[in-house]
């Protein structure tokens, strides 16, 4: 009884302890909120990677990708059973894509995916994270009128009506340039008297081009097929082949000197770009198409963004020569599998890899935790350490209350003698100090929990608040793949991290009150 | 016709060791002490008197030597029983009266009942607990400052304070060590004067150490302390007091 009485009077006139404990709370109060913060940025990222790959993923190494895909699947339906609930074959190939960005050639290497945009919905997020909003319904690859992002400014025009603005402004120029040109040719003339204009004159008129808003690529960088594009229809009114592009492959995102995020786009829904990429033939060539970018695509995640460009899939196996000329039959490079919720994809991919030996087929099949495992295992590991980190830090927080509870047990010797004149066992007196230990572990790791919790619970208005003092950015969704802090707090994590820190609480305690108990009690009634 | 004996020490030897040089503190002590009586015990300060004091009350070991308690030896008893001796059946008083400074005067009355009570227990007979501390504190004259701190009274109100707690359990014995030896002549005096109405009324058996003559000299009996061996000074004839329990 005494011992709850004397606690409870300890802790309220001994501050110099609960300063001790403050560490404590500082530990349990940030383990809460980290474990929460990475467990969010986890489960998000799971959920976002998860939605962008299939569950498992076949590729065929082969330019030529493997024939017969229909073939393919009934096997596979065969391996996989009723666990198979959708599937997609697409291409896939490496690319170059040529932006012509005012005059400059801006070449960016990407993977060009044929894809089917029913089909490949079903079996990973595509369609939702497409700009337009009927696009996000039901992918299409026409370019719609106007409505692309509608909160994005920068996209305001893009569509149609950005493009005939486009092509006229070029018509404009291009006249310009043409009657510029014409009357320094003539001006030349007149006043050389020559007939022939030498190379130096070809120079000046060059340079009196000024900076070229080229209206079309230059004819020498690009020989072959200049797209399905037929001269005599007009880019007003028609479209070359659509092509979506991941949004940063064709936009920079930098801030302005306000601080605010601004993206630039070197091409927009409406403006046509250029692809390079290998035909399927053995020996390879390179075809260069036209496309008109009808939609981009935003994942959020900065390696899928900057190296993705789709197209429609039948229009590219047609181009890469992918469909047999005798029989018709059309190859792909990838097999995407959707499978059953609970399924076990590691035994499924291990038994289409029996089906599908590497040694006599050139195919990668890969669950999506194979893909982003690096990833995966890398926030893991980070969440691993810093937890031992801070419960390093509660541990040192224990020394702390080691030292504090031995000089209050130094303190209160004559007491403990007085006790123990009055008949308290070496037990009783050291389980004061124990249940001390005890009540401060509580408090301590309880205001840790409390504060933890209102911590996390206000994440984001406190990332805007000190953004707003310090002017720094907090967090950066430039740099992360969310706009906000994801949080997910564990009740299990909250629970283990309490009993942690009230573990070292008690632990710490357990030798200054073991000192308590065995003082000899008229040492202790004679200490000055 | 004497009272029967309630503490008797036996051939008691004490020393204390530093550094390989051995101070004897007691050197073969024998006391009796009688139920009903105010037993005094004298000696210049440094003699032993408080060692002697503390090895009574178990809270220390003698080297050599007995110590029995109403014909029961206790001084090398369990620990248990010890603690229960020391809880139950005596009170204690200290010249610096240790009172707990934490606790209010009533909590510190009660103290003794805590620790001698399982926290069951406590509760179930917490009512009749605080109704004998206020009584207590009330026989000490002190009822109406019983929710006061240590820190917050004179010396002579936290011995009384000290006095009431040592009275909590209804102890047959009351060890005080230098009560008065902290206080002035006057506060001094009326602490006796409580002692001695303790023992006229509630015929309480009371130890007192002092180095006082004078107050040595209004105790029923009297033993001095000298050179680490004790002898009687004044009252109660010869008997053989080692007769009475061993035989
Ligand atoms: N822990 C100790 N170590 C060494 N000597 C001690 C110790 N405690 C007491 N003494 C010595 O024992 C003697 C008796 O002390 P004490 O019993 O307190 O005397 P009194 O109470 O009669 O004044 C003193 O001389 C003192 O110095
Ligand atoms: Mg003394």
């Amino acid at each position: 009884m005494y011992r709850w009485l004397l606690c409870f009077r300890y802790l309220k006139t001994r501050y110099i302890a609960l300063a001790s404990i403050i560490s404590v709370t500082l530990g349990v109060a940030t383990l809460i909120v980290v474990n929460s913060v990475m467990s969010g940025f986890s489960t998000e990222m799971h959920e976002r990677l998860h939605g962008l790959a299939s569950d498992v993923m076949i590729e065929c190494h082969a330019t030529g990708g493997m024939p017969d895909p229909d073939a393919h699947l009934r096997e596979i339906e065969r391996i996989c059973g009723p666990a198979l609930v959708g599937s997609s074959v697409s291409v896939s190939v490496p690319a170059m894509l040529g932006i012509d960005f005012r005059g400059q050639q801006i070449g960016r290497h990407v993977n060009l995916i044929g894809l089917d945009p029913v089909t490949y919905d079903s079996v990973s997020d595509f369609g939702k994270y497409l700009l337009h909003p009927e696009n996000q319904k039901s992918a299409s690859f026409k370019l719609r009128d106007s409505g692309y992002a509608p909160d994005r400014k920068e996209l305001a025009a893009a569509g149609w009506s950005h493009r005939r603005d486009r092509v006229s402004e070029e018509r404009r120029i291009e006249k310009m340039v043409a009657q510029e040109r014409q009357m320094m040719a003539e001006l030349h003339r007149k006043a050389n008297g020559q007939s022939e204009p030498s190379e130096q004159d070809e120079a000046a008129a060059n340079a009196a081009k000024g900076p070229s808003f080229g209206p079309s690529f230059s004819q020498a960088l690009m020989p072959g097929s200049d797209g399905q594009l037929k001269p005599s229809v007009d880019p007003m009114e028609d479209q070359f082949s659509g092509i979506i592009l991941g949004i940063s492959t064709c936009s920079v995102r930098h801030r302005d000197d306000d601080g605010q995020v601004q993206d630039h786009y070197y091409a927009q829904p409406g403006d046509d770009v250029r692809m390079m990429f290998p035909n399927a033939a053995s020996e390879t060539k390179v075809i260069n198409q036209k496309f008109t970018v009808v939609d981009l695509y935003e994942s959020g995640m900065s390696e899928y963004d900057s190296t993705f460009a789709f197209v429609r899939l039948d229009e590219l196996q047609e181009a890469r020569g992918m469909i047999d000329p005798e029989t018709g039959v059309r190859s792909v490079t990838t097999i995407q599998l959707k499978l059953a919720e609970g399924t076990d994809l590691n035994a499924i991919r291990d038994a289409l890899r029996d089906r599908f030996p590497p040694e006599l087929y050139a195919y990668n099949i890969q669950t999506w935790r194979d893909l982003q495992g690096p990833l995966l295992s890398a926030v893991r590991l980070e969440t691993t350490i810093l937890n031992i980190l801070l419960f390093l830090i509660i541990a040192v927080a224990g020394f702390g209350i080691l030292a504090t509870f031995f000089m209050i047990v130094v303190e209160k010797t004559r007491d403990i003698g007085t006790l123990k004149a009055l008949g308290a066992s070496g037990r009783g007196v050291s389980s004061i100090f124990m249940t001390y230990g005890l009540l401060l572990g509580f408090v301590g790791s309880g205001a840790g929990l409390i504060g933890g919790l209102v911590f996390v619970h206000y994440i984001n208005d406190i990332a805007e608040l000190l953004e707003m003092f310090t002017g720094q950015e907090v967090f950066d969704p430039t740099v992360y793949y969310f706009t906000e802090i994801p949080t997910i707090v564990h009740p299990f994590t909250l629970v283990w991290v309490m009993c942690g820190a009230v573990a070292i609480a008690v632990l710490a305690s357990v030798l200054p009150a073991m000192r308590a108990a065995r003082m000899h009690p008229v040492q202790a009634l004679r200490f000055e | 016709m004497p009272t029967p004996i309630v503490l008797t020490a036996r051939g008691l030897k004490k020393s204390y060791h530093k550094d390989r040089i051995d101070v004897p503190v007691l050197r073969g002590v024998d006391l009796d002490v009688r139920q009903g009586l105010v037993t005094a015990l004298v000696g210049r300060s440094g003699s032993g008197k408080s060692t002697l004091m503390h090895l009574l009350a178990t809270l220390d070991r003698p080297d050599e030597g007995e110590v029995f308690f109403r014909g029961n030896r206790i001084d090398n008893a369990p620990r248990v029983v010890r603690d229960r001796y020391r809880n139950h059946e005596i009170g204690i008083i200290f010249q610096f009266y240790h009172l707990l400074p934490e606790l209010s005067a009533i909590e510190n009355v009660l103290a003794p009942a805590m620790i001698g009570q399982s926290v069951w227990s406590y509760f179930k007979s917490r009512s009749e607990n605080r109704r004998r501390a206020e009584a207590m504190l009330d026989r000490v004259g002190l009822l109406h400052r019983a929710k006061h701190r240590p820190c917050e009274m004179s010396g002579g109100e936290m011995q009384r304070v000290a006095i009431a707690r040592a009275l909590m359990t209804d102890p047959k014995l009351l060890l005080a060590d230098e009560p008065t030896g902290n206080l002035d002549t006057e506060t001094g005096q009326e602490i006796l004067r409580l002692l001695a109405d303790l023992k006229e009324r509630d015929n309480l058996t009371i130890l007192m150490i002092t180095h006082d003559d004078e107050i040595a000299g209004s105790a029923d009996v009297c033993w001095r302390m000298q050179d680490g061996l004790i002898h009687r000074e004044s009252g109660v004839e010869e008997t053989p007091a080692f007769a009475t329990h061993a035989a």
